[in-house]
């Protein structure tokens, strides 16, 4: 009967859309990176910059650190200096201090954010410790440094920008290997 | 002829026309009738109603005063989520598929619908997918409480142990309607009456169409969206967990991809069925039929790009902001063009105010009032003073429950008559129609005020300041609640006896399914209906 062939190859077609919308809901993941990278959205910033600028003496910009521990998380982590001044162009770095007051070794991971968010594509980072994980004996005290310069290019109207980190325990996710047993 | 894929049930159909439903329990149980399916759906909403309505009742006892004084804010939380939960996928969907079951076939002169044994799963997926969403209620650590919109993480690092059947209870239920929408698209495409072209169709036809593509198109998106969290909680990975590179408020761009087209999903059908109730009690013809259909069709695509508008305050860049402002703005044109042809149709015709136009004619300003706010909130600046109060809950509930339900009640009264041929009784009806109309604008309008003073909605405490107008909505609440009882009494009464209804118990209704005796007999349009009966009985409703 043609009616039943016309029935099963519409459902076929309709099906074939339902598996494509459920690809869609999975393909929203890499085309938000995406979108997050291309405007600088989110205050999501990009990996590693390769690249050096030639510093603008004649512009000040105020660069603030926030560094806040996810819930649980136990370790004391701050920046050493709450803010500095630097010009656009000009590479700075900014040391981070993390402490496991624990009696385990833990892995952490930093993840960093930009504020404004319009200002996130402007901010690059030469070096960061939130580049990797890092793992800390019991009470063990690290050093992180972060490297970083402002684009020559950020939008005049920001004077002042901030950089937050988040850190995250995440020993159940990647337990830290070998070293246990000091 | 027959509608049944199956080659073995192929004349099923014909054969088997002379006889009634099977006897006993397992007529239900194995039934592939699209009657009886709609029958299950439509009673299966109802009893979801009353359950996510005890919830709502709930949630106003503990509003009723400030200060804690019934139950504990874990427990109001799970009330909220539930009652979300329950009212969307378990009350409002299954209505309109109950509707469409029982309708669309008779609408567009089909023996049943198109895929039978898959619509009979599809409705005993619900039981299932609803029985073990409620079962969590009962588990250690309680059911889901992170509000109907489960935001990651909430829904997943901190959520309760029960979160996993929430995501099953999603999965099953979100299977259960894109089966039933596949099935509804199939039948309005492949089984129209020879002669019913597309654009003759009765609006509810044209707006159960669009609805179902619509969620075929984003069901699947859910589906997704909680299957990621399934592998954020259980397989490690980190989709939305910013400590392993994902990102939370990518959950609420995927969830409200989904959710948005949603909102419409639970609308457009209403649309649909007043549009049938309002020409049909003005003695005239729908005003711009051909407009009406371009309308839902443009909100369907509108409803696709505006997703955003729920997540101004997360951070979006301003280009962004505007974008989405303008865009959720624009849907008002379509829907402006909806309104304005119930308004121009009843415009002049000799009305009367049976039950079903009453619950229509408050659909039309209630939900242009709904309609209003929602302008309001779609205003970027605007809606970070108004995000997350009772503002918003305000407007939802203003486009939900005069809008959706009280277009289904209008439907259930509007064709209750064909469904058990008696007539119901009028004078109940009308009780039920003002109760609910009142119950409901004490229960919501002041929470319009306390919103734009700044009440945050899913709080089971609140300032001193807001205690009189929350009393009020309380009452409303409880009126409305109760009245809903009432309605359980008028069907239950209408299908034991009343006065015996006519093949066509409305003077100014049009359209196929008056053709057949009231009730409508177990299989209608086995042979389907010619072109002549179709023109004779006026089904065009753009005729002159």
């Amino acid at each position: 009967m043609t009616e039943d062939r016309q029935t099963r190859r519409l459902v076929l077609r309709l099906c074939v859309l339902v598996v494509a919308m459920f690809g869609f809901g999975f393909a929203l993941v890499p085309i938000y990176d995406v979108m997050c990278q291309a405007f600088g959205i989110n205050g999501k910033t990009a990996g590693a910059y390769q690249g050096d600028q030639v510093q603008d003496a004649e512009r000040q910009v105020r660069v603030q650190f926030l560094a806040t521990n996810a819930a649980d998380m136990v370790w004391t982590f701050g920046p050493q200096a709450d803010e500095v001044t630097v010009h656009p162009g000009a590479s700075t770095q900014m040391i981070f201090v993390a402490y496991n007051p624990t009696d385990k070794p833990m892995t952490a991971q930093a993840i960093p954010s930009v504020a404004p968010s319009k200002a996130a594509a402007y901010f690059h980072k030469t070096e960061c410790f939130c580049f990797t994980q890092q793992v800390l004996q019991p009470g063990e005290r690290i050093e992180m440094p972060v490297r970083f310069i402002v684009d020559r290019d950020l939008p005049a109207d920001v004077r002042h920008l901030t950089l937050a980190y988040t850190l995250f325990d995440i020993t159940a996710r990647k337990p830290p290997v070998a070293q246990a047993t000091p | 002829m027959s509608a049944v894929i199956d080659p073995h049930h192929a004349g099923h159909g014909l054969t088997d026309h002379h006889h009634g439903p099977a006897k006993g329990l397992m007529r239900w149980v194995l039934t592939t009738n699209h009657k009886d399916i709609g029958t299950m759906y439509l009673w299966f909403s109802f009893a979801m109603f009353l359950l996510g309505g005890s919830m709502a009742m709930v949630i106003r006892a503990e509003l009723f005063q400030p200060g804690l004084q019934i139950v504990q804010p874990e427990f109001f939380n799970q009330m909220t989520t539930m009652h979300g939960l329950i009212m969307v996928f378990g009350a409002v969907m299954p209505a309109f598929v109950g509707l469409a079951n029982w309708m669309v076939p008779m609408m567009i002169g089909a023996p049943d619908m198109a895929l039978p044994r898959m619509n009979n799963f599809s409705f005993w997926l619900l039981p299932a997918s609803f029985g073990l969403l409620v079962s969590t209620l009962f588990m250690e650590g309680g059911g889901p409480n992170f509000g109907w919109t489960f935001y990651a993480p909430l829904s997943t690092t901190y959520a309760p142990e029960s979160v996993t059947f929430f995501i099953f209870a999603i999965h099953l239920l979100g299977i259960s309607s894109i089966m039933g929408a596949i099935n509804v698209v199939a039948t309005i495409l492949n089984l129209r009456a020879p002669g019913m072209t597309l654009m003759k169709m009765p609006l509810f036809v044209w707006t159960w169409l669009i609805t179902g593509f619509l969620l075929i198109a984003v069901m699947p998106v859910l589906a997704g969206c909680v299957t990621m969290m399934l592998m954020d909680i259980h397989f490690g990975t980190s989709f939305f967990s910013a400590a392993g590179g994902g990102d939370p408020v990518l959950f609420q761009h995927v969830f409200w991809f989904f959710g948005h087209p949603e909102v419409y999903i639970m609308i457009l059908p209403a649309f649909g069925a007043v549009s049938s109730i309002i020409p049909a009690f003005a003695r005239k013809p729908l005003f711009g039929y051909t407009s009406m259909v371009y309308a839902t069709a443009s909100i369907a695509f509108l409803s696709f790009i505006v997703w955003a508008h729920h997540m101004f305050t997360v951070g979006i860049p301003l280009t962004g902001e505007l974008f989405f402002m303008y865009a959720t703005m624009l849907i008002a044109v379509p829907t402006g063009v909806k309104v304005f042809n119930w308004a121009s149709t009843m415009w002049q015709g000799s009305m009367t105010f049976e039950t079903p136009m009453l619950f229509s004619v408050a659909f039309v300003i209630l939900f242009t009032i709904g309609g209003f706010s929602g302008l309001m909130l779609a205003i970027a600046p605007a809606d970070f003073q108004y995000h997350d109060t009772y503002f918003v809950v305000a407007h939802f509930h203003y486009v939900l429950v005069p809008g959706a339900i009280f277009g289904i009640f209008a439907s259930a009264y509007y064709w209750l008559p064909k469904w058990t041929g008696h007539m119901y009784d009028e004078t109940l009806g009308k009780l039920h129609f003002w109760m609910s109309f009142v119950g409901m604008n004490l229960a919501f309008f002041p929470m319009h005020f306390v919103g734009l003073a700044g009440m945050p909605r899913r709080i089971p405490d609140y300032n001193m300041m807001f205690a009189n107008f929350n009393m009020v909505s309380s009452i409303g609440a409880f009126m409305f609640g109760a009245t809903q009882l009432l309605f359980l009494f008028i069907v239950i009464k209408c299908i034991r006896g009343g006065t015996p209804a006519a093949a066509k118990p409305w003077d100014g209704a049009e359209g196929l399914e008056w053709t057949v005796p009231s009730p409508a007999p177990y299989h209608t349009f086995s042979t389907p209906p010619d072109m002549a009966t179709l023109e004779a009985h006026r089904t065009d409703p753009r005729h002159d």
